[in-house]
Formats: C-alpha cells, structure tokens, sequence
C-alpha cells in the first residue's frame, strides 16, 4: 500500500495546491462571484407541459363512478396511475420519496355520496416542489370532472348532471404550496453552480502544469496518480462548501426559501456531489492536452446537465431517453437531495439511493481519470 | 554490471511517429562523473535524459541507472535523480520556501524545516525566501532549481542546459559548485552548448540526429578526429575562408574571433589546398579545438543525413 499512495506526497500537493488558489485572486473571486451573479440572472422559471407524471391512487371505493372518474383523469393524459396505496401514511411516504407526482384518494363511499348528491370530496396531493411540472395536470382537473361523469348521469341519474359540481374537488399542493419558482429554482441552482464551477476548475489542473511545464517535473519526482489527482481536489472541496453556504444564505435572506430539512444532511449531500464534480474535471483534465480543450470539455458535461437535469424543464416533461441520461448525471439526483431536503424535510433514508448513485459517478470518474492519467509524458 | 557504473544504459531508442530521435544509444557514466551532453538542437539530447529517469518511455533498450533497470525500475530511480529540466519548472506562484517545502515533502525528507532552511542559507537566499519563484531573475531561478534538485540528496543528477541565458560570473560559481559535488561522490550527466563547459567534464559525448557520434575525455574526441587545424591571421580572412571552402583537403574554415582556423581530415591534402595563400596570411599549425571538431562531425553527419 506504501508504495501506491504516500500521505506525505498526498499532503505535498493539497498545501501547494491550496498556496497556487491563494495566489490565483481572480479566480478566487470569479468562484465565489459566479454563484451571486447566476443567482440574479435565474429570477425567471421556465415553464412547459409536462404529460404523464406519475400519480399513486388510493382507493377506498370501488363503485363505478370512482373506477369512471379515474379513468377519465388517465385519458387526460398528464397521470399515470403507476402504484396503487393502501393508507394515507404510504401515500405521504411515495409521494416524499419522489416516487410519484400526485396521490389521488377516492374517498370511502364515494359512489353512494355522489348518487346521493352528497358531494363526495376527490382529494388531490400534489408534490408542488415544482410548480412547471404540476400546474397544468392540476388545472386540468376542474372541467375533466364535469365532463367525466356526463355519460354516467343519465336516465334515472340525470338529476345529478344538473348540479353543477356533483363532486368536490380538493388539491393540496405540498412542500411549496404557493407555487413559487424561486423557491425551486434557488436550490436547483446550488446543484448548477457547483456542477460548473468545480468541473471547469479542476478540468483545468493538470494542463495547467502542463501548459506551465511543471507537469515535467512533478512527474520526475516519484509521485503516483491517485496523490496527485486526489491532493488536486481536496482544496477545492473547500471552495465548493463557500458556494453551497453563500447559496444557502442568499436563498434564505434573498429569496425567503423555506428550510424544512436538516442543513446538516445537505452538506453529507453536497460532500459527495462535490466530489464527482470535481473527479468529472480531474478526468477532463486528463483527456485534455491543453487548457481550452479542458474548458470546452467541461462545458461538454455541462450543458447536457443544465438541460436534463430537471432544472430547466421538468424531469418528467421530457421524453425517456433524455431522462435516462439525465439519471447518469450527479446533477439531476442532486438536485432531487436538495429540493427533498430543503422543500420536504427529507431525512437521510429518502435521499440515501440518489446519494449513491452520484457517489457512483464519482468513483467511476475518478477511476478513468487514474487510469488516465499518464506518468510518462509520452 | 558494476558498481562503479551510474548510468550503463545500450541501445536506447526513441521513435516519435516515424522520425528516430534517439537512435540506439549506448552510454556509460562512472559514479563521481561529470559527463557532459553535447550536440545541436533536437540532437535528441533532452530526449534521452527523459528516457532514463523514467518520463519518456524507450522504445528499445536495455541497462541500469544507479543499478536500477532503467525500463521497469524507474520509480527506484526517480527517487535517487535529481532532473533540472531545461526550462523552469517549479511553481512561479510559488515563494522560494513554498517550492522548496513542496520537494521536500514529495520525497518525504525527515527533518524537512531544517533542510528547506539549510538549502536556503547554502543558496544565499535568507531573508528572500518569501519571494515568488517568478520574480527572480534567471541566474537565481537556476540557483533555485539546482537546490531543489538537491534536496531529496540524489545520487545522480541529469542537467538539461543548466546555464543558459546565465551570466558568466553565475556559470562559474555553477560549475565550481557541481565539481565539488561531485567530489562528494555526485554524478552528473550534463547538456550544454558552451565549448568552455564542455572542456570542464570529465568525459563527454556529442550526439547529432539521435546518434552518438564520439564520446571520451576531451582529449579522447579530438584525437579521434584526426583533424589537422592551421590558424590564420590577416586582413580580408572571409574573403579567404570563400576561396578556401570547396577545395579538396578542405573540410572547414571557420571564423574565431580575429582568426580562422581551416581543417580537414588529410594533412598533406590540405597543406596543398591552403600553398597559394601560404605568403599572404600568418599561418600557424594548431591543435584542433573541441569546437573544431564539433563542426567538423555535425557537417559531416549533415552530408550522411542528406546523402541517405
């Protein structure tokens, strides 16, 4: 083990390469002044029409009413029924998970209130943490339900299609019930800054000493590849966690965001997404011969990110091969850690599978960038 | 092979692409050495000091450095060398202590704050030792670079052109510096372009197109020149070495300050070339130069390369 990887060597790197950051103002500055100025410039959401979003049912009637009314909200659309719920406490549960978008509950009794006239209520939960992604399969609803049953009342039931609404309908829109954007967008960003400042600066730490000549002689002392690309992105771990806290107190202060979850849990979080980021950059870094390669290189993971993620347009609004993509990369499950944590109070075992998938990722990278990396300058 | 040998390297090859840099290259370097490195650009020189501690790849070759195998060994080997590349190569962001504490925490040296600082005071650089690696100016930068290369105590040293764009004064502190280290059981293997530092190594070995062409103690590589040199002094001398080119016997009349010197390989031929200038000018039969017979092999492996 000696032989492969020094503590001292390790050590060597992350101090020099902690003076070079000191040394470097400019790009100090830009790192911590990127987040605050993409803050400002994304006040605006992007909105569109996402169809099929998965919804969980639980039905306590069975009547042919209930079984009608579901149907219709199906042929609408914008839900698929993908799980069905046998309490309110699992349907809280999908519903914080991620795993669903909405929860529709049918009542008990629901088809002999409704021929009764009773106006039986159609409950719908909503996970709003986005509103783009909800608020057009939520608007749909009110004229569906009036439609819907138009066929059912008729003959000895056509008193019911006199009344207005035989039904009444509810729609809770949780964990960001006013539908504010910001309040989406804000924690996104988090995920999109690091994602953009961490890769760019490590994709450029290896053809900067190249570029500088000092890769020749950092190569002639006995260093191995796990010392050098390791000692390279420790320091900037620490420039990531300046951006996570300035977002986070510009996302309280600025944007009045709520904070449901434990700030606690989202820095393990961001710990590990920092990490792939920055192995994703020492990888370019790698596969670069020069430093504008290594930029064009990370813009090359950082556009596909930006776009698939989830943080322009909803994840569900896109077709699937995008969103296969999408779930390779760190940032879309980031992204669900932070609106779960902040938006839902989701704990460590609601996000625990998104966090390794990125952790995942990160080995991954980090593999291909040893493997990579050369010791030689051949 | 011995113990006495440092570098015992045979048939090093290097092939970028399809051109040869360095073609099979035999070298041999006693320990305490100082073996100078000699030929013109892209002779493959920086190549070969690549190939044996280990940052380049051969792609032939077999051997020993410090009694290291120079292809499988050479983490042993980067260990035990110091290599002062040809162009700067520590941290210019850096302070002279910060590159110097970077060293030696890579080599994981014991004791490391009292090593920085003695390196520092043998340098002449206390009290300076928080300026930037990049505002010092070449001499010091080179100064700097040769401590550095010192301070893991390496058994051999590989100097990539160590004194270019260094003042004289500089030069000679620098050499004297390297003979006393070697003294101490040091061994050089040295590249340089000066005649004046040439003539300072033990022995020396002067490649052209990647191929050695002589190698030995100064004396050794004149000799085995056979060249015969007369020195000519006069007025119009460029006039004469035009006349002088081209002519049978005559393989080279180069200028050396208010001289020329005229050589060539047949003595007899060439004191018939030189008969009808023989009253117009002073001549004097002199011993070749090293840089006589520099010129006289890199225009000679010029009209191989052409013919082939």
């Amino acid at each position: 083990m000696k032989r492969y990887f020094s503590i001292t060597r390790f050590l060597a790197i992350i101090i020099k390469e902690f003076i070079q950051m000191r040394r470097d103002r400019v790009t100090f500055g830009m790192m911590v002044g990127i987040p605050l100025l993409q803050l400002m410039l994304f006040g605006f959401a992007i909105n569109s029409d996402p169809k099929h979003l998965p919804a969980a049912v639980l039905m306590n009637d069975n009547g042919p009413q209930a079984r009608t009314l579901l149907s219709a909200i199906r042929n609408s659309g914008y839900y698929e029924f993908v799980r069905q719920v046998k309490s309110e406490d699992e349907a809280r549960e999908v519903l914080e998970h991620g795993e669903v978008q909405f929860v529709i509950t049918i009542p008990q009794d629901f088809s002999r209130d409704l021929l009764r006239g009773d106006k039986p209520t159609l409950l719908i939960e909503a996970d709003a943490t986005d509103p783009a992604a909800t608020s057009n399969a939520i608007n749909i609803l009110r004229p569906l339900l009036t439609t819907a049953l138009q066929n059912d009342f008729k003959g000895p039931l056509a008193y019911l299609a006199q009344s207005e609404a035989p039904i009444d309908l509810r729609i809770h829109a949780l964990y960001n019930p006013e539908a504010i954007t910001q309040y989406n967008i804000v924690p996104g960003l988090m995920g999109v800054v690091l994602t953009m400042t961490m890769v760019m600066i490590t994709a450029l730490a290896i053809t900067r000493e190249r570029e500088r000549g000092t890769m020749e002689n950092l190569l002639s002392m006995p260093t191995r590849p796990f010392e050098v690309l390791l000692g390279k992105i420790i320091p900037y771990m620490f420039v990531g966690y300046i951006q996570v806290v300035l977002i986070l107190i510009a996302a309280h202060f600025l944007f009045h965001v709520p904070m449901v979850g434990n700030l606690g849990l989202l820095f393990v979080a961001a710990f590990v997404f920092i990490a792939a980021n920055l192995a994703v950059g020492i990888t370019f870094s790698t596969l670069a011969t020069n430093q504008l390669q290594a930029v064009q290189g990370s813009f090359f993971f950082f556009l596909p990110s930006l776009l698939l993620s989830g943080f322009m347009f909803p994840f569900r609004g896109m077709p699937q091969w995008a969103q296969a993509i999408g779930e390779v990369l760190p940032l879309t499950h980031f992204l669900r850690i932070v609106r779960g944590v902040l938006l839902k109070g989701n704990d460590f075992a609601d996000i625990s599978l998104q966090l390794w998938q990125i952790g995942l990722f990160a080995i991954v990278a980090l593999f291909i960038g040893v493997f990579r990396y050369r010791q030689t300058l051949d | 092979m011995s113990e006495e040998l440092a570098i015992d390297v045979k048939g090093m090859t290097k092939i970028f692409g399809t051109r040869t840099v360095v073609n099979k290259i035999d070298l041999q370097v006693r320990t305490g050495e100082i073996y100078g490195f000699l030929g013109p650009n892209g002779s493959g020189k920086t190549t070969f000091i690549r190939m044996l501690c280990g940052l380049l790849k051969a792609d032939e070759g077999s051997g020993t450095c410090l009694g290291f195998d120079v292809i499988k060994q050479s983490e042993e080997i980067k260990k035990q060398v110091g290599y002062m590349t040809q162009r700067f190569s520590f941290y210019e962001d850096l302070s002279i202590r910060e590159n110097l504490d970077f060293v030696a925490r890579m080599y994981g040296i014991k004791n490391r704050e009292k090593t920085v600082s003695g390196s520092i005071k043998r340098l002449g650089l206390s009290g300076r030792e928080q300026q930037l690696a990049g505002q010092l100016s070449g001499g010091w930068k080179q100064r700097l670079a040769l401590a550095a290369c010192l301070i893991h105590e390496p058994k051999l040293l590989l100097l990539d052109e160590p004194t270019a764009g260094v003042d004289p004064k500089a030069r000679r502190d620098f050499w004297e510096q390297i003979h006393q280290l070697a003294a101490e059981g040091l061994t050089f293997l040295i590249t340089t372009h000066y005649m004046d530092e040439a003539e300072r190594c033990h022995r020396l070995a002067y490649l052209a197109y990647g191929n050695l062409l002589t190698h030995g103690t100064v004396q050794e590589v004149i000799d085995s020149a056979h060249l015969t040199t007369w020195s000519v002094k006069g007025n119009e001398l460029l006039k004469l070495a035009g006349e002088l080119r081209g002519k049978p016997g005559v393989h080279q009349a180069v200028a050396f300050g208010t001289s020329l010197h005229v050589s060539g390989g047949d003595a007899a031929a060439l004191k018939q070339a030189i008969s009808p200038f023989r009253n117009d000018y002073e001549w004097t039969l002199i011993r070749p130069g090293l840089e006589d017979v520099f010129i006289h092999l890199m225009d000679q492996t010029k009209d191989n390369f052409a013919a082939a």
